[in-house]
């Protein structure tokens, strides 16, 4: 085989799963290409034209905090920056930032052409080739055949993806893209278990048409707070987005028109997002509410594309073009590109492990919406735990985990292969049991080192990290190094224990009525520090008690995490265990008896017999994962 | 590699000798134990058959009745079978050693039951009350027992839980979606609202549950009062034996003795202690603590004097039982009428006593109609849900931000969720979307 045919790791797709499965791959030094069949689509958004949000800005600092891609390329086209949740604490804080799509793909496609170690090649994938039971290339439909020793698959809605607008069906990956059927057999070949979802989008409108004097407008934050830990400002201007709501006229339009809905109609099987329905979802179920709020989110600052987001629909075109011009602001505007509602498999993600590799054939990763979810920050992340892995598979090493407790990608990750998805999967805080550690302001502390021994981080991130973490420690040192007693705080008007002990800078900080500017205003040391040092420092101080509370649960978790399953398991031997159970860790075999607790309808009774078991065992040896 | 799971066997009934005996066996080996030991190939599930039952050596050990019960529709969620026997000494041992020879092993105490508990049969609150169940010796133990295995508890937990799941509802809801209209942006008063009914619910849940802690455990009566007042007497009087040592001289009783009785349907423990007096004597001094102790642990007291004394004492709360002793030695008019008065020795006005006591009994459990908590891991877990919620209420108050009070609130949640199951994100994000119209 020619040796520029032949690699470590081959990343099929250019979206942002692949993109960063790739760059992850070629970061840690392995041999990769990356082949899509159109360079020119590489980093495209295909949906709403913004980066981030709660629990997805926490996913894009963490895999910018891995060094990966989409915080820096989101910074350098972000033209709507703004941090959620401010009035609540910054464990919740949420950074989003709408996008000028032309920006992301360029920046994204500077990064992906000229990234060391990685090859892109322009090719359509027909098919895998596999040896030995294991993945070993794919097959071109130029004929080329490109040898490696791990293969993620990053090809989204592809598996007989149709698109419905009306009574209107269209074969499709996205609008404009051809399905890849050769591929698509290999893998219904493999008969994993599959699943139908459905996801819609919303029609695109021309901003010359808006009316946006009549329209309320959201401005950016002022001071913008970039996604990256490398980005110092953000140098692209600014916008506002338009908001309006739908009226009691436009639900009339759509509620008569429902059955030509391709949702209501009974034409789409597949199952929809809970928190990202169709206005003919929204009006039907929640029928009281005489308006429903719409963001005109601009697509970039010299395109009058506006994504109207909240108006997601598969009504025929006719009725798109009447029930939008019935909403203030939209009376005159012209629609570019209607909306509609797309239906396609997915593997259900149950058939991965925790490296996102596919139990039933060695070799194979999966990475994004194939795997069940949505989302650009849910698919790079998934992106970039399969790029790492396949390259460690392809090196004979076991995969690298992130747990529930280090990461929303450990969360991400682990809800998939554990829980399965039932609608398109989506990051929310609430899923993390240890959201107050997972913060988006710590991401960097938590895994940067974890990046850097993994192969992940470049020097340049390295050297940024371990000057910031220098300055964390003196400021931490300084603060407990200044000291008065709570009779000196009195008089300050603190409210504090009378009890004589003297307390440091930073023991007061930790009190919930006590903030920085009060402590640098007692202490000059404290003053002195660098002002983001003093920031960071602030937060952990106000979640220091809760996050040592919590030292027990995560013991607990990493205990139940350590005592592994097999992967040979006989579940059937085990007993005591009902079908429904049975069947259930049969299909995901999990890797340990935490995992098992968290797989759905699991009962403490069964997870007794369980743990029983695995203690009767005689050999508890470990099993590795390749 | 695969260990098969074992096949458990035991005598289910009372020691023989007896009319019968009846033997359980579960587990994966029943069928096979069937055919070898009984000579059936397969049993009708559910029917009573008459068998034999043989040796190792094909030796007739005994005829009886078979009832087979199919796994998973079974106690234990395993194939099981019952075979009732003669219950003689012999037969019974010939027929344990013959089913173990066949691939059996005796069962752990307690381990039919916990099969059922790991194959979801039961829930944590149910499996305990099959223990409670078994070992009840009073009627109000029995009753309680049975409410509690048929959810009583279960229900009143997971209520309560899916009270917090309500408020996480809407406090993640404000976190997760900032940006919707449809989000309650405040959401501080209606959380404030269910997480302070449930506070008093809890509150209350600790105050009752007292009693119906005290109807497993057993209710605590303690006999108060001066040294040779006669206290042990009226102990061994109730107790219908001479359980304390009864002698002339003052301060004979040093430790608590305490007696097991069921009193109207309750089981009782009533304690005698030693008199309440001040004494140099280390021994005494220390036997006078502890009656300290136990009257302060008493749900039930009863102070105990020589009638020919008036009775004096700081200590008395509303509800004790004041009693008078010695009336043989008195003239029955000096004593009062408000008085209960009785000759210990010889037993008269005992039958007042125990009246008395009944009546308190009554008159402690007459709110309680279901279980609330039965067992000490029952409180500890409400008690930690009480004060996580009290601390999310503090957060509430101080307007620090909403993550805090989930935090808490899914603290409490995960204390309830320890009683009986657990709770999962996954069921907030459900009450979420189900109460809010949420996706821009």
């Amino acid at each position: 085989m020619q040796d520029d045919l032949n690699f470590d790791v081959i990343v099929v797709g250019g979206g942002h799963a692949g993109c960063e499965a790739a760059s992850a791959a070629a970061r840690t030094g392995a041999r990769t290409a990356l082949i899509t069949h159109k360079i020119s689509t590489i980093g495209e958004m295909s949906c709403n034209p913004a980066i981030g949000g709660l629990g997805k800005g926490h996913l894009v600092r963490e895999i910018d905090a891995l060094d990966g891609l989409m915080g820096r390329v989101a910074d350098r086209s972000g033209i709507q920056f703004r941090m959620l949740n401010r009035s609540k604490g910054p464990a919740v804080w949420g950074p989003r930032a709408q996008i000028d799509r032309k920006l992301y793909r360029e920046a994204m496609q500077e990064e992906i052409l000229h990234h060391a170690n990685l090859t892109v090649i322009q090719d359509g994938v027909e098919d895998l080739i596999v040896e030995d039971k294991k993945v070993a290339g794919v097959i071109g439909e130029s004929g080329n055949a490109y040898a490696a020793k791990a293969v993620v698959i990053t090809t989204g809605t592809f598996l007989k993806g149709i698109i419905h607008r009306g009574a209107e069906r269209i074969p499709a990956g996205r609008v404009g893209e051809k399905p890849a059927i050769g591929l698509s057999d290999r893998l219904y070949a493999l008969d994993l278990p599959m699943g139908r979802l459905k996801t819609g989008t919303p029609a695109r409108l021309n901003g010359e048409t808006i009316d946006w004097d009549r329209l309320e407008m959201q401005p950016a934050d002022e001071a913008p707070i970039p996604f990256s830990y490398l980005t110092d400002q953000i140098e692209v201007p600014q916008v506002s987005c338009g908001i309006t709501f739908t009226n009691t006229d436009t639900h009339e339009t759509i509620a008569d028109n429902l059955k030509q809905s391709a949702v209501y109609s009974g034409a789409i099987a597949g199952r929809g997002p809970r928190y990202c329905p169709s206005i003919e979802d929204k009006i039907h179920r929640f029928a009281e509410k005489t308006r429903h709020q719409i963001f005109l989110e601009p697509e970039g600052l010299d395109d009058p594309t506006v994504y109207p987001n909240g108006i997601a629909t598969s009504l025929p075109r006719e009725v798109q073009d009447e029930f939008i011009r019935k909403i203030e602001g939209l009376e005159k505007v012209e629609i570019l590109e209607y909306g509609y509602a797309i239906e396609y498999d997915y593997v259900d993600p149950r058939a991965l492990d925790s490296g996102l590799q596919v139990k039933a054939l060695p070799g194979l990763f999966l990475a994004g919406q194939i795997n069940g979810t949505t989302g650009y920050e849910e698919a790079g992340a998934q992106g970039l735990v399969a790029g790492l892995n396949a390259v460690r598979f392809g090196r004979g090493e076991a995969n690298a985990l992130f747990d529930r407790a280090e990461a929303y990608i450990g969360v991400l990750i682990d809800d998939l292969v554990t829980r399965g998805v039932t609608e398109p999967y989506r990051m929310f805080t609430s899923r993390a049991e240890y959201r107050l550690s997972l913060r988006s302001d710590n991401a960097d502390q938590r895994l940067t080192v974890r990046g850097i021994d993994l192969g992940l981080v470049g020097p340049e991130r390295a050297d940024v990290f371990h000057v910031k973490q220098d300055a964390l420690k003196s400021g931490r040192a300084v603060m407990q190094s200044v000291a008065m007693t709570p009779n000196e705080a009195q008089k300050l008007g603190w409210k504090v224990n009378q009890d004589g002990q003297r307390r440091s800078a930073w023991d007061y900080l930790a009190y919930p009525s006590i903030t920085m500017m009060d402590v640098e205003s007692a202490f000059p040391e404290v003053a002195a520090l660098d002002q983001a040092i003093k920031s960071q420092l602030e937060i952990e101080a106000m979640y220091a008690g809760y996050i040592e509370r919590q030292k027990d649960d995560v013991e607990a978790l990493r205990r139940e995490e350590a005592l592994e399953l097999p992967g040979d398991l006989d579940y059937a031997a085990v007993g005591g265990l009902t079908n429904e159970v049975r069947a259930k860790l049969e299909l995901i075999r999990p890797a340990t008896l935490g995992q098992a607790g968290r797989i759905e309808g699991m009962t403490p009774g069964a997870l007794t017999a369980l743990l029983a078991y695995v203690r009767r065992r005689p050999n508890r040896k470990r099993t590795a994962n390749a | 590699m695969a260990i098969r799971r074992d096949t458990i066997c035991a005598l289910a009934s009372g020691l023989p000798p007896a009319a019968i005996s009846v033997i359980r066996m579960s587990g994966p080996a029943v069928i096979d134990i069937t055919e070898r030991r009984l000579s059936v190939a397969k049993l009708k599930p559910r029917h009573a058959t008459l068998v034999d039952l043989h040796s190792e050596d094909g030796d007739l050990i005994d005829s009886g009745l078979a009832i087979f019960m199919p796994g998973p529709a079974s106690y234990t969620g395993e194939d099981t079978l019952e075979i009732t026997l003669h219950g003689g000494r012999m037969i019974t041992e010939l027929a344990l050693k013959s089913i173990m020879s066949a691939g059996a092993r005796i069962a752990e105490p307690g381990e039919f039951t916990r099969r059922a508990f790991e194959a979801g049969k039961l829930d944590l609150t149910r499996a305990e009350a099959v223990a409670d169940l078994i070992d009840a010796e009073s009627e109000a133990q029995l009753g309680q027992a049975l409410k509690q295995m048929d959810g009583a508890l279960e229900t009143l937990y997971s209520g309560w839980r899916e009270d917090l799941t309500e408020a996480l509802a809407l406090l993640e809801a404000s976190i997760d979606f900032p940006d919707e209209e449809d989000a309650p942006e405040r959401v501080d008063a209606p959380v404030r609202e269910k997480l302070g009914v449930l506070k008093s619910d809890l509150i209350q849940a600790l105050a009752d549950g007292n009693i119906t802690e005290r109807i497993r455990d057993g209710f605590k009566v303690a006999i108060l009062g001066k040294p040779n007042a006669g206290k042990s007497t009226l102990l061994n009087q109730l107790a219908r034996r001479e359980a304390a040592i009864v002698t002339d001289i003052p301060g004979t009783t040093r430790d608590v003795v305490e007696v097991r009785l069921t009193m109207g349907g309750y089981l009782v423990w009533v304690s005698d202690t030693a008199g309440l007096r001040e004494t140099q004597d280390v021994v005494e001094a220390e036997g006078v603590r502890r009656a300290l102790k136990a009257a302060e642990d008493s749900d039930i007291r009863i102070w105990l004097y020589d009638a020919r004394e008036s009775f004096q004492s700081d200590q008395v709360r509303p509800g004790d039982l004041i009693i008078s002793n010695k009336s043989d030695l008195v003239d029955p008019e000096s004593v009062s009428r408000e008085t209960l008065s009785i000759t210990a020795k010889d037993g008269s006005g005992i039958d007042k006593v125990e009246a008395a006591i009944i009546e308190r009994l009554g008159s402690l459990t007459q709110n309680v109609s279901a279980p609330i908590i039965t067992r000490a891991r029952h409180r500890q877990g409400i008690e930690r849900a009480l004060s996580h919620l009290e601390s999310a209420l503090g957060h509430l108050e101080s307007g620090i931000g909403a993550e805090f009070v989930s935090e808490d609130v899914r603290l409490a949640s995960r204390e309830l969720g320890t009683l009986t199951g657990h709770v999962d994100p996954e069921s907030v994000l459900g009450a979420v979307f189900s109460s809010f119209c949420i996706g821009k």
